[in-house]
């Protein structure tokens, strides 16, 4: 039972030359991204998130290797291209241009468009249509950005850091919707973030860029808790890590806490617990940071 | 709402498992959908049907098809029996580790048992 995959990578890379030097902004990134499924692509700022999504969406071209949405490269292709929906940043609009003309062009370039739900979305995100999109603050633009990222409804969407300068309640109708929406009308979601925490329990997979590099790609289950922080008297805490890879550590006189890359379990976090030891596993956002750091100190 | 020792998942089946103890889904009732504790969980859908085919793998779900998930018959006495037998496990080690630790010993420990109050 194989489907076309929504989006597949294959050595995907993008290089540029800076004073003289190249430097990769994507380097040989293969992966698959199964239809039906919301997948956060994360990383620090400068990983290739963006990057990533502009070659998937036929916004640049890639220096080598290629990317396939649903089986076909977007370039100049049109029916490939209605598939997707790519939720900028920073996106520009005419400078003329109010929210309402924004949604309209929207609804034109979007077959799935869903008029009733981007007006819904409008007035749950007090979005005022007829401001020039100029004059709108940042979490404003992000706002029209959402609403014809969740309305357009594209089989293959893309949303680069969509939250940005909005507040609490604006973020929390939009991963409510995102939810709601998304159980009607399975697609595929690509969602950048750096508030891990936030989108954690929202995501099904988890691809992780470090330097242009796919360093992880495994779903969010496997990645959440995988990594665990001991605490307690030094001795019973080495023992406890066994020959688990240290991630860190740090030492309070006879006490001492350490985080390793492992699960603790059963058995094993009985055993630990028995010994008075900590057992803390790390969140979403603090073992992609550990990882990330072990890669870091890698390269070092 | 979730700690993060467990798979979200399995913590899921669990808060659906304590219903079904305790009687707030019944048996025979009809269990809430993976959308629907996906969006009360603000959670993934494919994360809340894992959880609830944790539940149907054990015989305490059934699906009925196109109309959703069900409570099977006896689920409760299965999950009853289930939880007596992790009982030690999951509440004696712990207790005894600790009573260790501050050197209570087993009589002492036998007679806090038989003093407790018990709770209303």
């Amino acid at each position: 039972m194989t489907t076309t995959p929504a989006l597949e990578l294959r050595s995907l890379s993008k290089r540029y030359r800076k004073r003289g030097n190249v430097v990769a902004a994507l380097d040989d990134v293969s992966t698959t991204l199964q239809e039906g499924r919301i997948y956060g692509l994360l990383g620090r700022n400068g990983a290739g998130k963006s990057t990533l999504m502009s070659l998937a969406t036929a916004q640049a071209f890639p220096t080598s290797g290629e990317a396939l949405v649903f089986g076909h490269t977007a370039y100049e292709h049109r029916p490939t291209l209605a598939t997707l929906c790519f939720v900028k940043e920073s996106q520009k609009y005419p400078d003329d241009f109010e929210v309402r003309h924004a949604l309209h062009c929207a609804s034109l370039a979007f077959r799935h468009w869903d008029a009733d739900f981007a007006a819904r979305l409008v007035t749950e995100l007090r979005l005022p249509t007829d401001r020039r999109i100029k004059k709108l603050s940042r979490g404003q633009l992000s706002a029209v950005g959402i609403v014809i990222g969740l309305a357009s409804r594209a089989e293959l969407t893309f949303f680069d850091e969509p939250y940005l300068g909005l507040d609490a309640v604006a973020r929390q109708v939009f991963y409510d919707r995102l939810l709601e929406d998304f159980a009607e009308h399975p697609r595929t979601i690509v969602l950048s973030s750096h508030l891990i925490d936030e989108v954690a329990d929202v995501l099904e997979h988890v691809l992780l860029l470090e330097d242009g590099r796919l360093v992880l790609d495994a779903p969010a289950d496997e990645v959440r808790g995988g990594v665990t922080t001991l605490h307690g008297p030094t001795r019973a805490v080495l023992d406890a890590a066994g020959s688990h890879e240290v991630l860190a550590r740090k030492d309070l006189g006879p006490v001492t806490q350490l985080t390793v890359k492992a699960r603790y379990s059963g058995a094993e976090l009985a055993a630990a617990e028995a010994q008075s030891i900590g057992v803390e596993p790390a969140t979403l956002q603090q073992t992609i940071v550990f990882l990330t750091r072990a890669g870091e100190r890698a390269d070092a | 709402m979730f700690d993060e020792s467990r798979p979200i998942f399995f913590q899921i089946a669990e808060q659906v498992e304590e219903q079904v103890l305790d009687g707030t889904l019944p048996e025979g009732s009809r269990a809430p959908s993976s959308n629907e504790l996906a969006a009360f969980h603000r959670i993934n859908p494919a994360t809340a049907a894992k959880g609830l085919n944790l539940l149907v793998d054990a015989g305490i779900l059934h699906k009925q098809r196109g109309i959703g998930m069900f409570v099977s018959t006896g689920a409760q006495d299965l999950l009853r029996h289930r939880r007596r037998e992790d009982f030690a496990a999951t509440y004696l080690t712990p207790v005894l580790a600790e009573a260790a630790r501050l050197g209570i010993t087993r009589e002492q420990l036998a007679q806090m048992l038989l003093n407790a109050k018990e709770e209303a």
